[in-house]
């Protein structure tokens, strides 16, 4: 499956919460629909994006493992 | 939804390592759309101290649980609770956590609500001067009718 992004944020590197509280202000930056790419270290963040979209509403649309690397496109809801 | 909307977080210790769990839940609730406020009482007013944030400490005495294990009548020697709390900055760094300074910002700047507990304040001489600007004065009434409405509340 192969979703295109609109944005990409590449939280690599950064320890909790820093990515969920920078994937939170940028998809509040995007159009209801858009995607984002965020790619994170941490791998605390596959478990905080799954509850942080539940709980927002967002949609994780596709996610990925490369390398120390943790993509997920995530959908800003409408 | 059935879910629950506010967290309210008592902030009661002002050493590095106690201050940490207030900030990252708090910034974390309002990630999450909830509205958050931390409560500092006694030790935890060092926190939002003027200028402060960035120096609270960490003492190696008493503290078994610290990943370099000292005993504690090497941590009553002079120094070295400067020298802990090196290595724990040290350490946060290395694993790229963002610094207190930083989570009070990320704070403010989602509204959480960083509340200065007035009695305590009297008790240890603090004014609100001494405090960060941003921050609001209030007491265990104040909290409690936060936390009243259908809020987690927990304490550090």
């Amino acid at each position: 499956m192969s979703v295109t992004a609109d944005e990409v944020l590449d939280c690599s590197g950064l320890a909790c919460p820093m990515p969920i509280l920078k994937t939170k202000k940028a998809i509040d930056a995007l159009e209801p629909g858009k995607i984002l790419k965020m790619i994170a270290t941490d791998a605390g963040s596959q478990s905080d994006i799954d509850a942080w979209t539940n709980r927002t509403g967002h949609v994780l649309v596709d996610s990925e493992v490369s390398g120390d690397k943790f993509i997920f496109f995530i959908q800003k809801k409408a | 939804m059935g879910t629950t909307r506010r967290l309210g977080i008592i902030a009661g210790h002002g050493t590095l390592d106690a201050a940490y769990p207030p900030l990252i839940l708090a910034t974390s609730a309002a990630a999450l759309d909830m509205e958050a406020a931390i409560f500092f009482t006694f030790y935890g007013l060092e926190i939002i101290k003027k200028g402060q944030a960035d120096k609270l400490q960490v003492a190696p005495i008493g503290n078994p649980a610290m990943p370099v294990s000292v005993p504690n009548i090497v941590g009553m020697l002079p120094g070295m609770t400067a020298m802990a709390t090196r290595m724990m900055n040290g350490w946060m760094e290395k694993a790229n956590v963002a610094k207190i300074s930083e989570l009070l910002e990320m704070a403010q700047m989602a509204e959480v609500r960083l509340i200065a507990c007035q009695m305590t304040m009297d008790v240890m001489g603090i004014k609100k001067e001494d405090l960060m600007d941003g921050v609001e004065i209030g007491g265990a009434t104040t909290f409690l009718a936060y936390v009243g409405e259908d809020a987690i509340s927990l304490s550090f």
